[in-house]
This record gives structure tokens, sequence and C-alpha cells, in this order.
């Protein structure tokens, strides 16, 4: 799969295989691609001009090769859904935040939305903490706990697949930490990608790793091996700091 | 040359963390070399029946625990500030483990030291001269694996592995050597203990560093040795 912005190619021929119901990190330096990667999953390009993808990204179990214009990207999205850097809650109580994209998906019956936004509440580990005010709004929260509303956001559609770019560069340890604990626990029912700077979350969060280099990708297995003995020299440069 | 690693060529972007991990290795190399010291100067005050150097070598495990010591605070530290990866995380933990093993010897040099004190106090033996034998082959293999460990040179270090059998069989034939003795002249039984047990020291330091040899080849290679594996490219 290659990508490209006007005539400038950010992706080179990425093969990747990524496993279901497991944590897949991204790593590399700024403008090795990784994020580029990331947006494609769900579409996110789309937007922006000049742009074309190139290959396919095929979605377990029915190979619907998600960046074909032939796909609908609001159909991807409710299957492969985004947590971004900063929490972007909706200017809306906590309650509407989750029930949104069900809304947008037709779901008008209360008491149906009432458990989905609990389930998915508790799924983001947010439920004890809010049960008492849903009607206030979301952007009241704490950061560490907007994010896990926008977590909770992203697992109210039952998606398949969930992307994270960079979910805790903005908070602190402890918030870092809960959400950490949180994506580890997802795994057993979604599959997470994850696009990080920080070395030790990718080494703590995902069962692999990719790390990308200009475009590239260089080195991808798992991610116990990745961190202890790459195989890659330029791999082993960027682990240890030796980037040159 | 073919076992030595290049996922060093680069340096790292904080220097400062080259220096920390340079002073540790320094520390380490620095212990080795006392060890092995240790061990070459037990083994004359043995056979030159040498008191005052079977002394130093009791005194020099103070310096030895010392370094351990440091090892062991500057790696925990290491871990805790820089958070290594790849292999400079096998470099720092090996360098925990690798500094244990030379603590062990130079504890190992020390025992024979304080024999060697003893026996000047009884008439010599002939299986003196085995015990010197398996002496030098001990100490090659320490002299060679320190150098395998400064140089990063993992066929070296599996070469050293490779010779711990040679001191194994020497021990056991002097083992045979030694019960003959006893049985001849039971007069010989305390001196041939003494003896028995140096050379059992000896073939303990010759084990110490075929494990340094181990390591030296995860911290290259990130596997065990002689194992198939890949290099890194």
């Amino acid at each position: 799969m290659s990508f490209f912005y006007g005539p400038a190619q950010a992706l080179k021929g990425i093969d990747l295989d990524i496993h279901e119901h497991t944590v897949t990190a991204l790593i590399g330096p700024s403008g090795c691609g990784k994020s580029t990667l990331l947006r494609c999953f769900n579409r996110m390009h789309d937007l922006t001009p000049h742009t074309r993808y190139e290959g396919e990204i095929l979605l377990y179990p029915d190979d619907v090769n998600i960046v074909s214009p032939d796909i609908d990207p609001i159909e991807v999205r409710m299957r492969i859904s985004m947590v971004f850097q900063k929490p972007n809650p909706f200017p809306k109580s906590i309650y509407e935040n989750v029930a949104y994209g069900l809304r947008v998906r037709g779901i008008r019956n209360r008491g149906e939305l009432d458990g989905r936004v609990e389930a998915a509440l508790r799924g983001a580990a947010l439920w004890e903490e809010v049960k008492d005010r849903l009607d206030e709004p979301g952007t009241a929260l704490s950061g560490g706990q907007q994010q896990r509303l926008c977590i909770a956001r992203a697992l109210a559609t039952d998606p398949e697949m969930v992307l994270f770019d960079e979910p805790t560069s903005a908070l602190d340890p402890i918030a870092t930490a809960s959400i950490e604990d949180l994506i580890i626990s997802m795994a057993g029912s979604v599959t997470v990608l994850i696009v990080t700077h920080n070395m030790q979350q990718a080494a703590r969060v995902s069962s692999y790793t990719a790390f990308m280099y200009l475009g590239e990708l260089i080195e991808y297995g798992p991610t116990n091996d990745l961190f202890t003995r790459p195989r890659q020299q330029r791999t082993s440069d960027y682990l240890t700091g030796r980037f040159g | 040359m073919g076992g030595q690693t290049d996922a060093l060529k680069h340096e790292h972007i904080v220097r400062a963390f080259d220096e920390e991990l340079g002073r540790l290795t320094g520390a380490v190399v620095e212990m080795g070399g006392l060890a092995e010291r240790q061990v070459a100067n037990a083994v004359r005050a043995l056979v030159e029946r040498d008191v005052e150097l079977a002394a130093s070598v009791i005194q020099t495990d103070r310096k030895v625990d010392e370094l351990e010591e440091k090892i062991d605070q500057d790696a925990v530290r290491l871990l805790a500030l820089r958070q290594p990866m790849a292999i400079d995380l096998r470099m720092i933990a090996m360098a925990l483990k690798i500094s244990n093993d030379l603590e062990r010897m130079s504890d190992y040099a020390v025992s024979i030291a304080k024999r060697s004190q003893r026996l000047t106090e009884q008439p010599e033996l002939k299986p003196l001269q085995q015990i010197r034998r398996i002496g030098q082959s001990c100490l090659a293999m320490v002299k060679d694996v320190l150098d395998a460990y400064v140089d990063r040179d993992a066929d070296k270090a599996t070469a050293v592995w490779n010779r711990d059998r040679e001191v194994d069989e020497l021990y056991t034939s002097l083992f045979r050597e030694l019960i003959t003795y006893m049985l001849e002249d039971p007069r010989t039984i305390s001196t041939c203990i003494d003896l028995l047990f140096i050379a059992k020291n000896l073939e303990r330091i010759a084990d110490h560093a075929t494990n340094i040899a181990e390591k030296i080849v995860f911290i290259i290679y990130g596997d065990e040795i002689n194992r198939p594996r890949h290099k890194v490219e």
C-alpha cells in the first residue's frame, strides 16, 4: 500500500499483516509516515486535496478494501474508529458524546441507547466516575477523563478496530497509565493500531511493533523481539537513541 | 571481524549516555583485570609457596567487592534514567551478571590463596604440577574472555566457551591421581584434600569464564550461544 500527497510519496509500498484482537504499535521518527498510515485506515485523507491511495488495505473477514474509492468512508469509520492526540469531546453532554455515533446509525430507542452508552462508558473505564452526571458537558471532565470519553465514543458503535494517534501525549503520567491499561484490556475484543512517539509506551501496550522510516516499513515483528533484539541496524539506532 | 557487532557504530544523541555506558563497561573491565590477576597470583603463590603474594590476593578481594557494588548501582541508575533498549539494554543487564561472575571468580582466587598459605607448612606433593596446568588453562580462558568482552568479539567468546571441557577433563584426571595418593599414603590426606579443593575452585573459575562467554554472545546477538541466529543488518 502506497500513499501520495500530490507528487510526494509519503508511504512506499507498506506491506503489513495486522493481527486481529491484538495491539500493534507504529513507531518511527517524525515524518516517517506512521500517522499518514494510521489515517489511511479510516480514510482521513479523503478531504485533503491532491492525495492518492495506491494498493489496498483489506479488512478481515470480508476483505473490503478500505481505501477503494467505491467504499463509503462513513461505513469504514463505523467499523474503524479513531482516538486523537488531544481529547476532543463534542460540546455536548457526556451522554450525547457517546450516543452521537449511535444516533447517526439511526438508533432512536431510548432503552437501547442507554444500554449501549453505559456499555461503552464501562468499556472505557469511565462509567463509575460519570454515571451520576451524564448530563454534564463532556468538556467539564479532566483531560484523562475526556480522553476516556473519546474512547467510549469510539467504542459505542462496536467497531472492529480502533486507531489511536498519540493518545496520551497531552496527558499526565497517571492519566497515561489508565489509558494504557484500557488499551491493553480492549485488545481482547477489538484490534488496536496505535501511533506513539513514546517507545516505552509502545513496548508496554503492544504485542507487535512496526518501525517505519522515510515512508518505508523497516522492521515488523513481536514487540518483545523488536525492543530487545532488533534485526535491522536502523531499528537498533532508533531504539537506542543513536539516530544520526 | 566476523563475530563483532555493528550495533554500536553510531553514538547516542545524548552523549552523556555514551559516557555512562563507557564508565559502566570500564568498571567491568577493571574488575575483570583485578580478578584475572588474583587468579594468576593465587596459582603462583601456591606453586612458589609465596605467603606474601597469597596475602595480596586476599586483600584485593575488598576492591573487587567495591567495584561490584559500584557496577550494581550504576547499572540500576542507567536502567531507571535511560530506559535502555536493544543492545544498550543487553549491555547493562549483562554488566550486572558479568560482574557477579567476576566477583565469584575473585572469591575462588581468595580461597585458593588461603589454602596455599596453609600448604606452605606441608611437604610439597607432585600433583601440584598438574594443578599448575589446570591453573594455566583456566587463566588463559579468563584472559581471552575478558579480551572478547573488550572487543565485543562473539567468535572469541565462543572459542572460550568450547574450551571449558578441557579444564573439566584436567580436573577429573587430577581427582583420580589425588585419590591414588591418599590411598597409598594416608599422611598426605590433608594436603591432598586442600589440593582437591583448589583444583575444584579452578574448575569453577573456568565455569564462570564460560558463563561470561555466554553473556558476551547474548550482548552481541540477543540470543544464546550456539543457536542459529541472525545478525543485525
